[in-house]
């Protein structure tokens, strides 16, 4: 975007000729105003009015009746066990999705479109079935699940089962965005580094790491944002125990249903707000390290 | 460093890259591999420097059997066709590299690396560059940051894959007298692959040509010229 406002500058001083000469993938000022307009309404309609929908609910009596709500014991049990959740499943989806990733990109075998394929699948299986197949799989009628509530390991209807639907959900994220870095990037860095004496681990620590870090990111942010938002797999296998199985999302529906909606948009804006933090984080890191960025879109 | 290939053959699957050859190349020489692509060259180039395995035959190493050995153990100095510069990293980094992922018992203390750093810049003529990036490098001089890298790990030998490919002549001219120069330089057994027979005949001791995985023809640059082999040499070297 610089470069272009820098173009437009150094073009400056002979704008009357400019005007005369567009430039062949230029649209005309009229189809350039609508384009904008389209996208700026498509933006606040969809975006901007739910958003502010939910933080004027929220506040509609008061700071302090909002914060009321958002500090009882079944409130700050929510918001504990969503943060828990995503701090469970998101390193462990950035730990999946690397090894997935690099498996795919660096060796050749037979199935690997299967195998690319498997890892979609969470994309386009729902994920009240997703639930489901965890509840039929560690349900205390089933043998596993019988032998580990017996046990005293409950899957389902505990964090265990919560975990793992989060994990089923946000599975792609972090691998769909690795494998087109990987395969672009090749394997001649690596390569590189063999021939120069570096163990595999080195190479990955200080070749492949670096190279991959902010489709990393990205990938990560993703998983993040869809862990602490997921609800149709997590109200299946969470019973909905308030206090003690329901996460932020179940808990803004009970809440719902239960008309009491100041409580409820309340803790829609806390989880809307988190959501906010991450995206601040992400143009934050990106502000920071343009120019790094810059280079690897350059090179 | 005295190296042979014995019969050597690679196989991808269901098609042949090489059927077997044999070469040997004296200690010191500097060697062209002449081909078109889909000659088999850069398959042979990648077996010698072991990111590629034989499907059967022996290469050795001063007589020693070098087959099994990792890349590791090979220490072979590689310049790849697109140079795979580490694109994070500074041209010092990146030189440094090799130096650096030594085991700690035998890596040496960081002022031994920069000096020696250092010096290979000087040897490739760029001097004042450690600090830049790739992204920030003209190809010729990432072309000469390659060589460096390759350089900084006291190979035993040096393996350049189409060194020149990506640059414009007058680049061309100026590196080839480059490589010719660390070449003699440093003693290397040095072996290159390239597709111009200009390239191979103006600067290689000894060029191999090479079509559809096999070995048309061995011998010094005036002798081929003089009395071709077989009719594809002849072609060849005339394009």
């Amino acid at each position: 975007m610089s470069d272009a406002s820098a173009l437009a500058r150094a073009a400056a001083p002979d704008a009357p000729r400019a005007r005369a000469f567009r430039a062949a993938t230029d649209e005309s000022p009229l189809v350039r105003w609508i384009l904008v307009a389209v996208a700026v309404t498509g933006l606040l309609v969809l975006v901007g009015a739910p958003l502010f929908v939910v933080f004027s609910e929220a506040l509609a009596q008061g700071w302090s009746a909002a914060a009321k709500s958002l500090s009882n014991r079944d409130a700050r049990s929510a918001i504990r066990l969503t943060l828990t959740i995503a701090a469970i499943a998101v390193p462990l989806n950035a730990i999946f999705g690397i090894a997935a990733a690099w498996f795919i990109t660096k060796f050749d075998f037979r199935g690997k479109a299967v195998l690319i394929t498997l890892i979609d699948l969470p994309f386009s299986v729902s994920p009240v079935v997703a639930g489901l197949c965890i509840v039929l799989m560690f349900g205390a009628n089933s043998a596993i699940g019988g032998w580990l509530v017996a046990h005293d390991l409950p899957i389902v209807f505990a964090l265990p089962g919560i975990v793992l639907a989060t994990l089923f959900v946000t599975f792609p994220f972090v691998a769909r965005e690795l494998i087109p870095v990987m395969i672009e990037q090749g394997r001649a860095e690596e390569e590189a580094a063999l021939t120069l004496g570096a163990s595999g681990w080195r190479i990955f620590r200080t070749v492949t790491l670096p190279n991959i870090r902010w489709a990393l990111f990205y990938g990560v942010l993703l998983s993040n944002a869809r862990a602490m938002g997921e609800f149709g797999a997590v109200a299946v296998v969470s019973g909905k125990i308030r206090g003690q199985t329901a996460t932020m999302p179940i808990t803004i529906e009970m809440l719902y249903n239960e008309y009491l909606s100041v409580a409820a948009f309340s803790m829609a804006a806390e989880l809307t707000l988190l959501a906010l933090v991450t995206l601040l984080l992400k143009a934050a890191l990106e502000m920071r390290h343009a120019d790094q960025l810059a280079a690897f879109r350059r090179h | 460093m005295h190296i042979e290939i014995d019969e050597i053959a690679k196989a991808f699957g269901a098609t042949t890259a090489l059927h077997p050859v044999s070469l040997a190349i004296p200690s010191g020489a500097l060697v062209g591999l002449l081909g078109p692509s889909g000659s088999g060259k850069t398959t042979l180039l990648r077996i010698l420097g072991g990111l590629e395995y034989p499907s059967s035959g022996r290469v050795l190493f001063d007589g020693r059997d070098a087959t099994g050995l990792t890349v590791q153990e090979r220490r072979a100095g590689f310049v790849f066709q697109s140079y795979a510069l580490f694109r994070h990293m500074t041209v010092f980094d990146n030189i440094a590299y090799g130096l650096n992922a030594r085991p700690r018992a035998s890596r040496p203390p960081g002022a031994e690396i920069a000096r020696r750093v250092t010096k290979l810049l000087d040897l490739i003529q760029l001097p004042e560059i450690g600090r830049r990036y790739p992204s920030q490098l003209s190809g010729g001089q990432r072309q000469r940051v390659a060589l460096a890298r390759a350089l900084a790990i006291e190979p035993r030998m040096l393996l350049l894959d189409e060194p020149f490919g990506a640059l414009d002549a007058k680049v061309r001219k100026e590196l080839r007298q480059g490589l010719r120069h660390i070449h003699d330089e440093t003693g290397l057994t040095t072996v290159f692959v390239t597709h111009d027979q200009d390239e191979a005949m103006e600067l290689a001791d000894l060029v191999v040509v090479m079509s559809m995985g096999r070995i048309e023809q061995i011998g010094k640059p005036a002798d081929i010229r003089a009395c071709p082999a077989t009719a594809f040499v002849r072609d060849f070297i005339t394009a």
